[in-house]
């Protein structure tokens, strides 16, 4: 099976269905000429031209409307922005317009439309360039939150985006671009809202998606050392949420913790939390922690920002925790 | 979680929606005849008439409690939804603002679709969730009713990018307040639709005052039309009280759209003679009941008749036939509000999501 | 002839109760002094007791319920006994739910009394009472603890506060005290490596409390043995949760009332009280008697290396036992300073909670009320307390004559699940031999 990269499965998967459908089309800032911030769209403008793949000013808000105006009649946008964190400006359309559509007009509009970015913090970026939004979307009812950490899955899962006839948020890892994975050349689609274990385990679940899915693989690896075997559980989308897979390996293990990028304060993991109390309490041999990035805006030194972070340590100290062993 | 629609009953509330296609009239100002004039004008003021009729009943349903929320009327203004829409294909777009009763049902959206919404009811154009700031109808190309300032602004400019994406050539008419053009959204959708050419005609409806501020108190440009030249796009500013006026410039632009692709900016001069929503006095503290009183002497509806008196074309019997039918048709819309059930329980968690996918 | 159960005034200050939960349900055979129920004043978890004898025929308010003081809330009489006067007079309920309390309480008789955990002692009573009555236990444990039959009161918690969880459960089931095996090692719980591997060589592998093995360098918890484990559930049985007996001695005071004398003549500032000099005596027996030092706590003993000597004081509101921290170390004119400063604080109720917990043992003198000797009860978890009595002037045969000598009777009380009876006699030998040679506590 061909290795590549997170960033060139996603480019295969905007290329397949762009060239399954003609009505999906990529929008964002520096998509077409410049080929991607991230190069993500890399070669598309070449093949499917300027109508198909579409630089915008630099206008959140706006193109991300442009979208929802074209998805109410019948085209399939992907909107990209070049980072989540510019977004945010553009939050009116994705939370006021995309997700409550078909709601409003009682089944009349719905929005076949994908909004996708890197999301998340990099190296040294400070703080209005770190941040993790998959909390704030997926608090929307209306939307579907997807976070792939792997190539395979991020093909396979933006395909599926790109089919589905609903607002779809697609959270990259911006650390992720360059990861590689296998990836098969025949054609496959991952359906939205499946968990999948990455890593089986019996004495401690850790839940996390996105890049932190490569630090709890990397938490168990060293844990593994000491005889501690540990389930890693990659939710992939965190809205809707796999409840029955966080809850199938949380009963198996009577231990959890919550591995995320984003900040503490009603967090993904809180939600997880949630479920894993409702679900799960008779089977909990522990409290549920968490490990997720500090109660404040990312800093910029190095120092600090590697203190502001998850990361492994602070997972392998977590674990040891929920199983009496600090 | 979600199910698919279940719109048999809009369905059925809006199937004399076919009248539309009657309204869309032939563009033309100077009818080529005395009947066609005639027929055109009572046309236009028959759809004037219903939208101030309806909503002088909706702001007695909204006293009695039988409508709730927010409710902002559309008195006054008349002229600017019917000369637009009057002038629209079938398959042309329209969307607008949160004060959408007019447009709506000058479009041809029915009386009893719209009040049913109102009234929250099964019946209503979409189903009782959206309310008086919410009415759609696909059928009918018309997109909503929205309830953010300049929110729809963009969604408009991407309407438009639909069209020019798969070479039709419609038009989308955007209504919106004149104290939208203070906001970003404004901004950004206007440099697009003009850097990409989009069929868009961008109509503010400047009747004087954001809620209750002034334009002068808000916009550094009282003359707002003049906002087009930063996106070097067509513009004109127009009495919107004079629907033949209005007609003439929509006219101009919508052949500018459908023909050269080219957005147009129309600043329509118009008044509401009702307060900003049912929440506060008609005149308020922002303006004087003088100045209110200035205005209704330049109400669209009555200019509209004197001038079809003057031709000839409108007898006082005339008038009370076409204002005894349209209060009927009003009457009969707050009964069939009145009767339809309230939305199924179910409803509530329908339509969050769509279960399907271009597959 | 019926008793009424009153809700009584367990504090001078209080006038309603809450009741936290009943210890006998309806129908149960009542002595007169058993505990019917744990009652929270104003200020502890107390016990109520019954007057009377017979069967509890009537409760008349809910676990969880108040009443103000002199309310009736349950009557004791003769299980075939016409009560319903007594019940007709019922004054009516303090608060609404208590009625519905009450209600559901007489459909559905509370579970047996006896699993659940004791309350707090009602003397000397230091602990605080937020969390008596509630063993902590993960959901995951109280789950298997039900399917396997065990009462979690019985399961000694390792987790954080003493929770109970997994890896306890399953200890108690694979290892009940009368037929011990060593503790699966595999199948169970994943902390059965990482946790007693680095610590299992020269320990005994059976034992399933690793984390608690090594608390600090100030204490060292032993592992019950099989006899002691025997010895402790056997001596529980016969005499309750404490199984307590008591070593009475007299001590002649003769050079300690030199002493004083001596000290007092060297100024004010030398002045010293019995007690204290008692206390100092106390302290330093124990530092030579760890094995009297001690906590019992379940499945093993922590024995104290410092000695942290509780001294009971009584207040307006009850007895209150502030802590003389390392006595053993202090000299008479600390420990006196201290004890003085810290009993009139005691009094004001000023204390702060690190003030009057962590006593390893704790003494009890009632001397100045004329007192010539009582047993004091333990206050858990320590393992034995001294009841110190007056210091009276007897007639003690000596030398072939009856001479007056200044005597004083102490009583030591001791947990039997830890001390033995000679362990006892041997400390409270050291305890008169200081007093009697005061001098050697100059040592």
């Amino acid at each position: 099976m061909p290795v590549i990269t997170y960033r060139e499965a996603l480019n295969q998967a905007l290329r397949e269905e762009m060239a399954r459908d003609d009505r999906v089309f990529l929008m964002g800032e520096e998509v077409a000429v410049y080929q991607g911030a991230y190069k993500v769209s890399k070669g598309l403008l070449q093949e499917f031209g300027e109508m198909r793949v579409v630089d915008t000013p630099i206008t959140e808000l706006g193109f991300a409307g442009v979208g929802v105006g074209a998805a109410m009649v019948g085209l399939r946008p992907i909107i990209e922005f070049m980072t989540w964190n510019f977004a945010l400006l553009a939050l009116d359309q994705v939370v006021n317009a995309a997700a409550k559509m078909l709601y409003m007009t009682s089944g009349q509009f719905n929005m076949p439309m994908v909004f996708r970015g890197p999301n998340g913090a990099a190296l040294q970026l400070a703080a209005q360039h770190s941040q993790a939004w998959e909390s704030w979307l997926a608090h929307i009812p209306g939307l579907k939150v997807v976070v792939p950490a792997t190539p395979y899955d991020a093909k396979g899962l933006l395909k599926a985006a790109i089919r589905d006839d609903n607002p779809v948020c697609f959270l990259e890892g911006e650390m992720l671009y360059n990861t590689k994975g296998e990836v098969p050349e025949e054609e496959y689609v991952i359906p939205i809202g499946k968990a999948e274990v990455k890593r089986e385990g019996d004495h401690v679940t850790l839940i996390s998606h996105g890049k932190m899915v490569l630090t709890a693989l990397q938490a168990a690896d060293t844990l593994a050392k000491e005889g501690i075997r540990c389930e890693v559980l990659d939710l992939r989308t965190v809205r809707p949420m796999d409840v029955e897979a966080i809850t199938a390996s949380v009963r198996k293990t009577n231990r959890a913790v919550v591995v995320e990028e984003g900040w503490e304060v009603c967090g993904v993991g809180a939600q997880v939390v949630d479920y894993v109390q409702r679900t799960c309490f008779d089977y909990l041999d522990a409290p549920v922690l968490r490990v997720h990035q500090v109660d404040a805006p990312m800093p910029y030194a190095k120092n600090l920002e590697k203190a502001a972070k998850p990361d492994v340590p602070k997972t392998i100290a977590a674990v040891k925790q929920v199983l009496y062993l600090d | 979680m979600s199910t698919t629609k279940s719109s048999k009953r809009r369905a059925a509330a809006s199937a004399t929606a076919a009248d539309a296609d009657a309204k869309a009239v032939a563009s033309d100002n100077a009818a080529s005849s005395p009947e066609e004039r005639r027929a055109l004008h009572r046309e236009l003021l028959h759809s004037m008439l219903l939208q101030r009729r309806f909503e002088e009943r909706t702001a007695e349903m909204y006293a009695i409690g039988r409508i709730g929320g927010f409710c902002h009327l559309y008195i006054g203004q008349e002229a600017v939804s019917t000369g637009f829409i009057s002038l629209l294909r079938p398959d042309d777009y329209v969307i607008t603002t949160y004060r959408d009763h007019g447009q709506a049902l000058a479009r041809g959206m029915t009386p009893r679709a719209i009040m049913a919404e109102l009234f929250g009811r099964v019946d209503g154009c979409v189903g009782g969730k959206g309310g008086s700031m919410h009415l759609f109808d696909k059928s009918l190309g018309f997109l909503g009713g929205h309830g953010i300032v300049g929110g729809h602004i963009p969604i408009a400019a991407g309407v438009g990018f639909a069209i020019k994406y798969r070479g039709g050539d419609q038009v989308i008419v955007c209504f919106m307040g004149e104290a939208a053009v203070n906001n970003g959204a404004f901004h950004e959708a206007l440099n697009m639709a003009a850097l990409w050419k989009l069929p868009c005609l961008f109509v503010i409806e400047n009747n004087r005052y954001g809620m209750g501020t002034a334009v002068e108190r808000a916009s550094a440009i009282n003359d707002i039309y003049k906002r087009g030249a930063s996106y070097d796009m067509p513009r004109e500013m127009v009495d919107g009280q004079d629907v033949f006026a209005v007609r003439d410039a929509a006219e101009r632009a919508i052949a500018r759209a459908r023909t050269e692709s080219t957005p147009t900016l129309l600043e329509i001069r118009t008044y509401r003679f009702m307060g900003h929503s049912m929440s506060d006095a008609v005149s308020g503290t922002y303006r004087t009941k003088e100045e209110l009183e200035q205005y209704l002497k330049r109400d669209p509806i009555s200019l509209l008749r004197a001038r079809m008196e003057a031709d000839g074309d409108l007898t006082e019997d005339d008038w009370n036939a076409m204002d005894d039918e349209i209060k009927a048709v009003v009457q009969d819309s707050i009964d069939f509000a009145e009767n339809s059930p309230e939305p199924p329980l179910e409803a509530l968690m329908q339509d969050v999501l769509v279960d399907t996918t271009s597959d | 002839m019926a008793t009424k159960v009153m809700m009584e005034a367990l504090s001078p200050t209080m006038e309603e109760g809450r009741l936290a939960k009943w210890l006998k349900a309806e129908g149960d055979t009542i002595a007169n002094g058993d505990v019917l129920a744990e009652v929270e004043t104003d200020k502890a978890i107390m016990e109520l007791v019954a007057r009377g004898a017979g069967v509890l025929r009537k409760r008349l308010i809910g676990d969880d319920s108040t009443a103000p003081v002199g309310q009736l809330i349950g009557v004791i009489a003769e299980a075939d006994e016409d009560i319903s006067a007594l019940l007709g007079g019922a004054a009516p309920e303090a608060t609404p739910d208590a009625k519905a309390d009450a209600a559901s309480e007489a459909s559905a008789p509370v579970e047996a009394a006896a699993a659940a955990p004791t309350a707090a002692p009602a003397a000397p009573a230091a602990a605080p009472a937020e969390d008596s009555g509630r063993v902590k236990a993960s959901p995951l444990a109280r789950r298997m603890a039900t399917e396997q039959g065990l009462s979690l009161s019985q399961v000694q918690g390792t987790g954080p506060g003493g929770r109970v969880v997994r890896r306890d459960v399953e200890a108690a089931a694979s290892n009940p005290p009368a037929a011990p095996a060593p503790r699966p090692a595999a199948s169970t719980a994943p902390t059965a490596a990482p946790a007693s591997a680095p610590r299992a060589t020269g320990k005994p592998a059976a034992i399933p409390v690793a984390p608690a093995m090594e608390i600090d360098g100030d204490a060292r918890d032993v592992p019950l043995t099989q006899m002691r484990k025997t010895i402790a559930r056997r001596l529980a049985e016969s005499i309750g949760p404490v199984p307590t007996f008591y070593l009475t001695a007299e001590i002649d005071m003769t050079a300690v009332v030199a002493l004083r004398e001596q000290m007092a003549a060297s100024g004010d500032a030398f002045k010293v009280s019995v007690n204290d000099v008692i206390m100092k005596a106390v302290a330093m027996a124990l530092a030579k008697h760890p094995e009297c030092n001690a906590h019992w706590l379940g499945d093993t003993i922590r024995y104290h290396a410092r000695v942290h000597l509780g001294m009971a004081v009584a207040t307006d509101d009850g007895l209150i036992v502030p802590v003389i921290r390392d006595a053993d170390r202090k000299g008479l004119g600390a420990i006196g300073r201290e004890g003085k400063e810290l009993a009139g604080r005691a009094r004001e109720r000023k204390l702060k909670p690190e003030e009057y917990t962590g006593s390893t043992f704790s003494v009890s003198n009632l001397g100045m009320f004329g007192i010539d000797q009582f047993t004091a009860i333990i206050n858990p978890p320590e393992a034995a307390i001294l009841a110190v009595g007056a210091t009276e002037t007897r007639p003690v045969w000596e030398n072939g004559a009856f001479v007056p000598k200044p005597r004083m009777r102490v009583t030591l009380s001791c947990d039997h699940r830890v001390i033995d009876g000679a362990v006892g006699a041997r400390f409270l030998q050291t305890v008169r031999h200081l007093l009697e040679h005061p001098y050697l506590m100059l040592y």
